[in-house]
């Protein structure tokens, strides 16, 4: 079923420019949702320091709050929900190896943070602004 | 508009067989995918992984000084009409960074329904939209230059605050900045008429793309830089 569908749509898609024409066309409403919702999201992330929520609950507003508008910027904005799984997968899975030098650097600073802890000892900071 | 329902299933509604189809045929990879576009993306993963050095950087040396980071939210502050407001300029910023990627996915729209006109003034707004922006930038690195932020040190805490900002916020508005000059030039393409010949309004797609990653990128720079 697949197989048929993929040379069904290969034989309508020869390689003229004609075909081109009709890209990503999609109805304008789409676009003015997403740009509202990016707006309301943005100001919730915007709200969470405004409120200054702290620790925990901080990090978690905003890290939904990043995923989300990314997820909507990536699929709507750039067209990616209506790719073919081809493209999709070339550009989303790679970026996936980015948690595992994450995760190596998070170990290494906590590494270089207990070394200095421990051998320079807590060096104090200076007060703030304001 | 009609075709959308025609092409969702081809697009949209198919299985991980057709992945391996794709991947597996001597032929071009991505089907139906216009080639620059292709490029673009590819271009954008690497560019993801250039952003994402950058702020794993970041991670590493805020998490493991011993010195306490800046609160961006007090050294982003502004003082506007006697209130003094946390972090308001970078929010501006952002609001201004996403109606100019609403004002490019409407102009890609346009484009592929040939209107010259319409597509190329909401270019030259989303340029605009680009330019303050950067202005705004401008603006934020003078006052923290002025207040003693060098990329070494700085008044308030971890000598590495100064050169993370410095470095993450200035090559993103170097994206900025070559993504203005960028759509200006696509822009004035369209204008002359430069893609009827071929009927192929995929390139202002392609610049889309560009564009709508330079917004991506602030939502993690805003996110993990402004907001943590």
């Amino acid at each position: 079923m697949a197989h048929e569908s993929v040379e069904a749509e290969h034989a309508l898609a020869p390689a003229g420019d004609h075909n081109a024409a009709h890209g990503q066309q999609h109805p304008l409403g789409i676009y003015f949702a997403i740009w509202g919702l990016l707006f309301v999201l943005s100001t919730f992330s915007y709200l969470v320091d405004y409120f200054h929520f702290v620790g925990f609950t901080r990090w978690t507003l905003i890290l939904a709050f990043m995923w989300l508008k990314a997820g909507l910027i990536v699929a709507v904005f750039m067209h990616m929900r209506w790719e073919r799984l081809a493209l999709i997968y070339a550009i989303l899975i790679p970026p996936l190896l980015l948690g595992v030098l994450v995760a190596l650097m998070s170990i290494e600073a906590d590494y270089t943070f207990w070394t200095r802890v421990i051998f320079f000892g807590l060096i104090k900071g200076t007060p703030g602004p304001g | 508009m009609t075709d959308q329902t025609a092409q969702a299933p081809v697009a949209a509604s198919q299985g991980l067989q057709s992945l391996v189809d794709d991947w597996s045929t001597d032929q071009e990879t991505f089907k139906q995918v216009h080639w620059g576009k292709a490029m673009m993306w590819i271009f954008l993963l690497s560019d993801t992984f250039i952003f994402s050095c950058f702020l794993t950087s970041y991670m590493t040396v805020r998490s493991s000084t011993t010195i306490p980071w800046p609160n961006p939210s007090e050294v982003f502050a502004l003082t506007i009409a006697g209130q003094h407001i946390p972090l308001i300029l970078i929010a501006i910023m952002t609001f201004i960074l996403i109606s100019s990627s609403g004002t490019m996915a409407l102009a890609v729209n346009y484009g592929y329904r040939r209107d010259r006109r319409t597509t190329a003034l909401l270019m030259f707004a989303t340029a605009l939209f680009g330019v303050t922006f950067v202005s705004m930038q401008g603006f934020e690195w003078t006052k923290l230059i002025l207040e003693g932020v060098r990329p070494w040190q700085n008044p308030w805490g971890a000598p590495q605050f100064g050169s993370c900002f410095f470095m993450i916020t200035g090559f993103h508005g170097l994206h900025v900045s070559i993504g203005v000059i960028y759509l200006t030039t696509i822009a004035i393409k369209v204008l002359k008429g430069d893609f009827e010949r071929k009927g192929n309004y995929e390139v202002v797609e392609i610049a889309g793309l560009y564009w709508h990653f330079v917004d991506l990128v602030w939502v993690f720079i805003f996110a993990f830089f402004y907001l943590w």
